[in-house]
Formats: C-alpha cells, structure tokens, sequence
C-alpha cells in the first residue's frame, strides 16, 4: 500500500484522530471567525447596498454561504456514510452522524434568513417556490437521517443504517440543485459561477460572499472535528486511550 | 439439498406473497378504502364547486396514492422478521437482491396496481378533464413502482424497529418529493396545453434507475438490519 493510504488510514484509529482533530480544532475555528468576521464587516459595511434591493439584500452573506452549505454537507454526510458502508470505519460513522445536525442547521439558518429576506422583498415570509420547497425537503432529509440514527439502538448500526438513507438521499440533491432553472419560479437564478469566471455579481459584493464561504467551511470543519471527537470519547468511554484524553495520564496507586 | 435456480426463487417468494396477501384479503383492500375516503373529502371540505375540483384533481389523486402506498409499507418486511423467514431469507443461497425484488414487485402490485385501477373513477368523480386522464395514469404508472422500491427500502432500514410508523413517513415523503413533483406536474402539464414529455421521460428515467437499483439498496438494507 502506497504511504498516503496508509496515513490516511491511520486516522481510522480512534486515538489518533482524537489527537489530530484537538490539534487541529482551534486553528480551524480561529480561521472561521477571522474569516467570518471580515466577510460580514466587507459584506454589511464596505460592500454597497443592491441597486434593486436595498439593504436587505445584505442577508445574502449569511444565506447563501448558508445555502452552500447545506448542500456541501450533506454531500460529505453522504461520502462519510459510504466510507462507513463500505470499510466500517468507526470514525467514518460517527463522523457522518456528527455532520447530520450541523447541516441540517445550516438548511435552518438558510430557511429562516430566505423567510426574513422575503417579507420586505416579495412581500410574503414563504411562497412554495421550487428552491424554497426543495431547501424545506432537504431539512427533512437530515431529519430522517437523524431520526433513523437516533430510533436504533446499538449505535454502529445505526449510523450505518442512517447511512445508508443520507446515500438513497443524493437522488434529490440534483433537484435541488436544478430547481431554479428547471422551474421558473419566483427565486432568482444562479448569478455567481466561479468557474467559467462570469459573475453578474460585482467583485465587492462578491469577495465577503467568498470569505463566508470559506469561514462556514472551516467552522464546519472545527464543528465537526468537536462533535466526532466527543462521539467517540462517549463511545469508547472505557477504553484505555479516553480515559487518557479526559482525565490525564493514569499515575500509579500511591 | 438441491439449490434451485434464481429464477424459482424469485417466483417462490412471489407465490408466497401473493398467497399470505389473499388469505388477507380484507387487509390487503385497505390503502384502497383509505384513498376512496380521503377522495370524498376533498369536496366536503373545499366545496362541491366543479371548476375548482377538476383544477386541483390531478395533484390530489397522486399525494392520496402517494399516502395510501405508505400504509402497508410498514408491514413489508416486519412480518417476515418476527416470524423468522427473513433469516431464511438473508442466509438462503440465492441472491438477496431477488428476493427483496419479488417482494417490492408484490407490494406494487397490491397497492400501487389496484390504486392505478381506481384511479379513473376518482378522476371521474372529482371531475378532471378526460384529456388529462392518460397522462395521470401514465405518471402513476410510472411513478408508484418507484414509491415501491423507495419506501421498501425505507421499511428495510425501520423494520427492527418496534415503532416505525412515524419514521416510516419521515424517510420516504422527503424521498419521494421528485416523483410527486413530475408527476403532478406532467398532469398540469397536460391541463395548460403545455409538452408532457419532458416529465413523464424523467419519470421513466427514475423508474429505470429504482427497478435496477432499487433491489440491491434494499438488500443492503436488510443486510445492515439483521447481521
């Protein structure tokens, strides 16, 4: 086996991702804020106000990095589930569950900043737009993950199980994602496309949309790193290494 | 012991079934009279007004369907779990993904067929336009063996489960959102004037996709329940 694979796999070991991931937390959630907090002072401060919309189209740096997320997640939910599926890694399956409840509050977050956007500017907290609906059924989707997880008992096998639904879940993300051109509906179509370099979104408003985009990966990245890590010390409790991790070195009996 | 071919186990499943479901006849009927009595409420609640009826007929007779599927779903593979042939079943020589694919076909034709054929009565009944008629039974026929497949795999995950009633309808709905949305919409299609190609092709293309794939996820399924 080629080096690369073999310290990839290592982090298959509970131990060691738990020491990897506490290294690593801080940094993430440091660049998260920094991140974070120059989007929304670029955004909400720097970036001028939206010709049509006004002020309120400054939700936006919370609500489409939001949006970006919540499919970004559960297409990682989705590729953890398939590692646990196929390899059994332990992590793997407590990594996915770990990721359900942070996406399925980022699909929170973009639901209720789309709602709170909508009142001033079509005038109505909720319309069933394509996008609305579909983001609504995502929700949903996190929800039945988490539910499947929470419902059984022995908890590998449930995550598996769980896992196994985020998988059968995919088949939607493409609606989701397609529903604003395949519908046309009230929610305006895709106006940023990073790749074949044609915004029609002005660099100033563009680049606190990049920086958010960044800062909800990291914080993701931080989230989920804290979440695995107190899944496994809760499931691997009585081992020797956790006891280590939570209570110090064992010193011997005086 | 001789083993058989595949083939003979996907009918022996099949013959089972279909003999467990008519010494049960009284049971199988009830999606059917669930669908019957949620149709006649719609006029009670929304006004007896035609116009209004015939207008909405389309999208209401494929959520009834769409619920009514939802019913015996739960029971699919719980009854084969309590009484052990499950087991038989996940350590028989013949590919798992056959067996659980004569067992969705089963389901689908006891729910999903008998509410295709009460379709045009309802339809008649709620007043929708004779020229929409096709395109709906094409969509349910089309879109129910997918409800089949996903809610089969769905009641694989659950079927452990002491009370899955509630979780059952969780996991499939969200699920099946596509299925209801093309073929819902391939009837509106119909009743504006507008091409139904595009969504009955698409139906067809998640048909293809659930009846090639739709056995192996659901054995996996049943793997991850029961080892």
């Amino acid at each position: 086996m080629n080096p690369f694979l073999i310290w990839l796999n290592s982090f298959g070991s509970p131990e060691k991702f738990h020491r990897v991931a506490l290294r690593f937390e801080p940094w993430l959630l440091a660049l998260a804020v920094i991140l974070g907090a120059t989007a929304l002072y670029l955004g909400l401060v720097k970036a001028p106000a939206d010709y049509l919309q006004g002020e309120s189209a400054r939700i936006m740096y919370i609500h489409i990095p939001a949006a970006w997320m919540s499919l970004f997640i559960y297409g990682f939910m989705a590729a953890a589930g398939f590692c646990a599926l196929v390899w059994h890694f332990k992590v793997a399956e407590l990594m996915a569950m770990a990721a359900a409840p942070i996406g399925a509050g980022f699909t929170a977050v973009t639901l209720v900043t789309g709602s709170l956007w909508g009142r001033p500017t079509w005038g109505t907290y909720w319309v069933w737009d394509a996008r609305l609906t579909s983001e609504l059924v995502l929700l949903f989707l996190y929800f039945g993950v988490i539910g499947l997880y929470n419902a059984i008992e022995d908890q590998r096998k449930g995550a598996r199980a769980a896992s196994l639904l985020a998988l059968i879940g995919l088949i939607n993300l493409p609606v989701i994602h397609f529903s604003v051109n395949w519908w046309n509906t009230l929610h305006q179509g895709n106006s940023i496309n990073l790749f074949a370099g044609k915004s029609s979104i002005h660099p100033s408003m563009l680049w606190p949309l990049i920086l958010m985009a960044f800062a909800t990966k990291f914080w993701f990245g931080a989230s989920l790193l804290a979440r695995t890590r107190a899944a496994l010390l809760e499931f691997e409790a009585g081992k020797e290494w956790a006891q280590t991790a939570l209570f110090g070195p064992r010193r011997p009996l005086a | 012991m001789r083993k058989g071919s595949v083939l003979s186990a996907f009918f022996g499943v099949i013959r089972r079934d279909a003999l467990s479901l008519w010494r049960r006849r009284a049971d199988a009927l009830n999606p059917i009279w669930f669908a019957a009595i949620v149709i006649t409420l719609f006029p009670l609640a929304l006004g007896p007004e035609a116009a209004k009826l015939a207008r909405i007929a389309g999208g209401v007779i494929w959520v009834i369907v769409l619920l009514a599927s939802l019913l015996s779903l739960d029971a699919l593979f719980r009854a084969d779990l309590e009484e052990g042939s499950l087991d038989v079943m996940l350590t028989s020589a013949q590919p798992l993904a056959v067996l659980a694919g004569a067992k969705i076909l089963l389901h689908w034709i006891a729910t999903g067929l008998p509410l295709l054929a009460i379709t045009p009565l309802a339809a008649t009944a709620l007043g929708l336009s004779p020229r929409a008629l096709p395109v709906l039974l094409t969509s349910l026929a089309l879109g129910t063996p997918i409800i089949s497949v996903i809610g089969a795999c769905a009641a694989a995950l659950t079927a452990g489960l002491r009370r899955a009633g509630m979780l059952l309808s969780l996991i499939v709905l969200p699920l099946v959102v596509p299925v209801l949305i093309f073929g819902a919409g391939a009837v509106e299609a119909s009743l504006t004037g507008t091409s139904t190609t595009q969504p009955l092709l698409l139906l067809a293309a998640g048909l293809a996709a659930a009846v090639s794939l739709g056995p192996l996820v659901c054995a996996a399924a049943l793997r991850l329940g029961n080892h």
